[in-house]
């Protein structure tokens, strides 16, 4: 395996972080207005994420500083040919921070309901997003022989890529969904778990289709494997949620997510950013990345921070492990 | 018309916007988090309650502003592959490693202990809850090294080679990178200006409580802690400037020659604390310059001679081809005197409120002032300054908070427009740079989309500041002066409300 295969694996489990960790704090954005129902509710599912949601975001900037460093060609072409549709993330994830920030810094309700709304679809439309860019990233896009992306805006939403949008925004609601199962306590709690099953059977049906549809386009034998273990894993979080097994559901529902990232990358290489126009064009692990100088620094910092970085997050999880009520909530609001 | 909406400019724009924006919360969060930290830790081992209150409420200020920020920084990690592709294709072997490092070692680090602190009041004991705001503040250093060296590297590459088959340059050397005298002096430089702006934020917010004589304990100890901040940072900032500017003069001549608009290289180079006139075209019509600053600010020699901009001009185009090598002489011209100008006006003022608030030195008995009184301001040995002089002494104190902002801003300004045309000095012009694939259609949205956004942010922003300004520092609560002793939370309070909840 060479420096720039592991770097290929290493990208993958920077995104597989993201989605899992970012995964489960969007879907609890997203039951804010599916799940809760009243004020005291909404706090409550706020707060099951209000410690962490920061420290998930990183993984997506550490994706991309990585992707920059060991890809740079990768980089470039991913960013400035997705420009719009990540101009509208960019923005949304800026307006969730700053709603989680200071949705609760002042009292009035229009303040705060304000902020609510902005954490529902600031949570909904990456979520989909993300989707929608893997899509477009796995099935390939015009991109000309200098690796500059040549297509438009509206040629990143197709069908395959509308639904890959579409099983991201369930499979992370689902995911939220689960969590919110685990991290709280009450009423809220019974109901995420009817909700989960919903989400999670719609999920299913569109897991299936587009994650089929993508082995027949650009699968082999391992993105095979992944796409079983990752239906596998949707069923059995399935059956634990049915059964009220919250950590196992969790657990599965999070190797749903882990299996399916893992089946776009593997159907993805030795590709980065396959071109749609002509095979030679594309974009792989060989020509896209940068010097074996470069990918050799890069790794012992991976090799030695990464370990590091997931101590300290796990820890941050023990530290607020308790499950969280509507009656840890204080009444006054303000803060 | 034309020129002025070239993709190059419409990017240069928003890469300028939304930088100097980012920029207004970085050297705060940096300072600030110190501060607190600080301020904790003297609640820690002196358990006197006015050191936790001033934790409480400048971490609050810092959180409203540590949000921002974060945010605003999600774009800067995105924006070289969406507006500079080329320049990111082109550089990315050498720019890309540090801007992950700094993902991998400090965001991380960062954001995960910041949530561990806002939260964690009644989750952790006391010295762990401590260590994660150092922990912060870590971070937040952390962070700017790895970005300044990165930004370094543009002012001055270093340890990289041309791959002419590959079409880019390539890292040779990263701890090359990472330890340039550029390097560490525009971290010394940052992170010193930085520490002014949290000192001067932190003078400005208590002389508003303390000229209405209002939460006066802990606002003493507030400007104090802020006004020795402003004078050893300021100190340091003039320091670490001057040292920054001769590492300039000789790895970026032109940007120095600008910084004066001294056109002809001479010796004993004068420098001018003001101009009129015309300075693009080389000539000012009211000037008052003093000989030698030049020289000396170059060459630590009043009597050297500094290259101008016609020389410096001449000689790159000898090097690097035919072109017009100069940057927009006013804008460095005028960005310099605004950097030193705010910059230093902020620690001359620390100075003053040091010596006017003066605790006991040469200062009689009837005019000292116990725990709970706002100090009065005094000049000379044996008498206060009258009701108006006073009331001007607080006014001017409470403008600094924004001085240290203003000159940061131009800093950057300085730095960046001063390296012009060049993106990489001598190795990557800036327009040879910019994303070819991007429409202009596209970059108009962007740069109309973040403006709106971030217009609204900051007034939002602004107006939370100003209400927990004047909210003042909390009164403390049971549960405040009783922090858990286990981690997780003391298993009496299981059913409590939480400490804090958002």
């Amino acid at each position: 395996m060479e420096l720039h295969d592991v770097w290929f694996v290493l990208i993958a489990v920077l995104w597989t972080g993201y989605f899992f960790l970012e995964g489960f704090d969007f879907g609890v954005g997203i039951l804010t207005k599916l799940l809760a129902r009243d004020r005291t509710e909404k706090r409550v599912l706020i707060n099951t994420i209000g410690p962490v949601w920061d420290g998930n975001e990183v993984w997506l900037l550490t994706a991309g500083g990585a992707t920059f460093a060991a890809f740079p060609e990768w980089y470039a072409t991913l960013f400035s040919g997705f420009y719009l549709p990540l101009l509208i993330i960019l923005v949304t994830l800026i307006v969730r921070g700053v709603a989680f920030e200071y949705r609760a810094k002042r009292p009035e309700e229009h303040w705060q309901r304000n902020w609510e709304t902005a954490i529902f679809w600031t949570s909904l439309i990456p979520a989909f997003l993300w989707g929608v860019a893997f899509g477009n990233i796995v099935r390939g896009v015009k991109i000309d022989r200098n690796f500059e992306y040549v297509g438009n805006f509206w040629d990143l939403l197709n069908v395959y890529s509308i639904l890959g949008g579409l099983v991201t925004l369930t499979l992370f609601t689902f995911h939220g969904a689960v969590f919110v199962g685990l991290k709280t306590v009450g009423d809220i709690r019974e109901r995420s778990r009817k909700l989960a099953l919903q989400v999670g059977l719609a999920t299913a049906v569109l897991a299936l289709v587009f994650l089929i549809w993508t082995q027949i386009d650009s699968g082999d034998g391992a993105s095979l494997g992944a796409l079983i273990v990752a239906v596998l894993a949707l069923v059995g979080a399935l059956a634990m949620v049915n059964a009220g097994r919250e950590g196992w559901a969790f657990i599965l529902s999070g190797l749903t997510i882990i299996a399916a990232v893992a089946m776009l990358f593997l159907s993805l290489f030795p590709d980065v950013m396959p071109s749609s126009l002509n095979a030679d064009w594309s974009l792989t692990v060989t020509n896209a990345s940068s010097s074996q100088y470069t990918l050799k620094i890069m790794t012992w910092c991976a090799v030695i921070a990464t370990p590091i970085v997931l101590l300290y997050q796990s820890w941050t999880y023990w530290v607020f492990r308790k499950r969280i009520g509507t009656h840890h909530i204080a009444v006054d609001a303000s803060h | 018309m034309e020129l002025a909406l070239a993709p190059e400019t419409m990017a240069r724009w928003q890469f300028g916007i939304i930088t100097v924006y980012h920029f207004f919360f970085v050297p705060l969060t940096i300072s600030l988090a110190a501060l607190v930290a600080g301020l904790q830790t003297a609640w820690v081992r002196t358990e006197k309650q006015k050191y936790l209150r001033a934790t409480k409420f400048w971490g609050k200020l810092f959180l409203i502003n540590i949000a921002m920020g974060v945010v605003t920084g999600i774009v800067q990690e995105f924006q070289f592959g969406m507006n500079w592709s080329a320049y990111s294709r082109f550089v990315g072997d050498i720019f890309g490693a540090p801007l992950a490092f700094e993902a991998l070692l400090a965001f991380f680090f960062e954001s995960t202990f910041i949530g561990l602190w806002i939260f964690g009041w009644d989750k952790l004991p006391k010295k762990l809850h401590l260590a994660c705001i150092w922990m912060v503040s870590i971070g937040t250093m952390l962070s700017a090294y790895f970005i300044l060296a990165a930004n370094s590297w543009m002012q001055h590459p270093v340890g990289y080679r041309i791959n002419k088959a590959k079409g880019r340059a390539e890292l040779t050397d990263f701890w090359h990178v990472l330890t340039q005298n550029t390097a560490l002096a525009q971290v010394f430089h940052t992170l010193t200006a930085a520490f002014l702006t949290g000192g001067a934020f932190m003078v400005g917010i208590a002389a508003i409580h303390l000229a209405r004589k209002r939460h006066v304990a802990v606002m003493k100890t507030s400007l104090r802690l802020g006004l020795v901040t402003v004078v050893i940072a300021g100190l340091l900032t003039a320091i670490s400037g001057d040292t920054l500017g001769k590492v300039m003069f000789k790895q970026q001549p032109m940007k120095m020659a600008a910084a004066e608009a001294l056109w002809d290289g001479q010796d004993s180079a004068p420098f001018s604390i003001f101009a009129y006139g015309d300075v693009s075209k080389g000539h000012n019509s009211v000037e008052l310059s003093i000989p030698g600053i030049l020289s000396f600010l170059a060459n630590d020699d009043f009597n050297s001679y500094v290259p101008g901009i016609n020389d410096t001009n001449k000689a790159e185009q000898e090097k690097y081809g035919p072109g017009d090598y100069r940057p927009i002489i006013p804008v460095t011209f005028w960005a310099f005197r605004w950097m030193i100008g705010f910059g230093m006006a902020s620690f001359v003022i620390g100075i003053v409120g040091l010596w006017l608030t003066r605790k006991k030195f040469m200062l009689p008995q009837h005019l000292r002032v116990g725990e709970d009184e706002a100090p009065h301001l005094v000049l000379f040995k044996n008498k206060a300054l009258g009701p108006k002089l006073s009331k001007w002494g607080w006014r001017i104190a409470i403008w600094t908070l924004a001085f240290p902002l203003i000159a940061n801003s131009w800093g950057w300004i300085f730095t960046e427009m001063g390296r012009q045309p060049w993106v990489v000095y001598g190795v990557l012009q800036t327009r040879y740079g910019v994303s070819p694939t991007v429409s202009q259609g596209e970059v108009i949205t962007s740069l109309t989309v973040y403006s709106l956004l971030y217009a609204i942010l900051a007034v939002i922003e602004v107006k939370l500041l100003a209400k927990y300004v004047k909210a003042g520092p909390p009164e403390l609560t049971e549960a405040d002066l009783n922090p858990p002793t286990r981690i997780g939370g003391d298993s009496g309070d299981a059913d409590k409300p939480m400490a804090f909840s958002y």
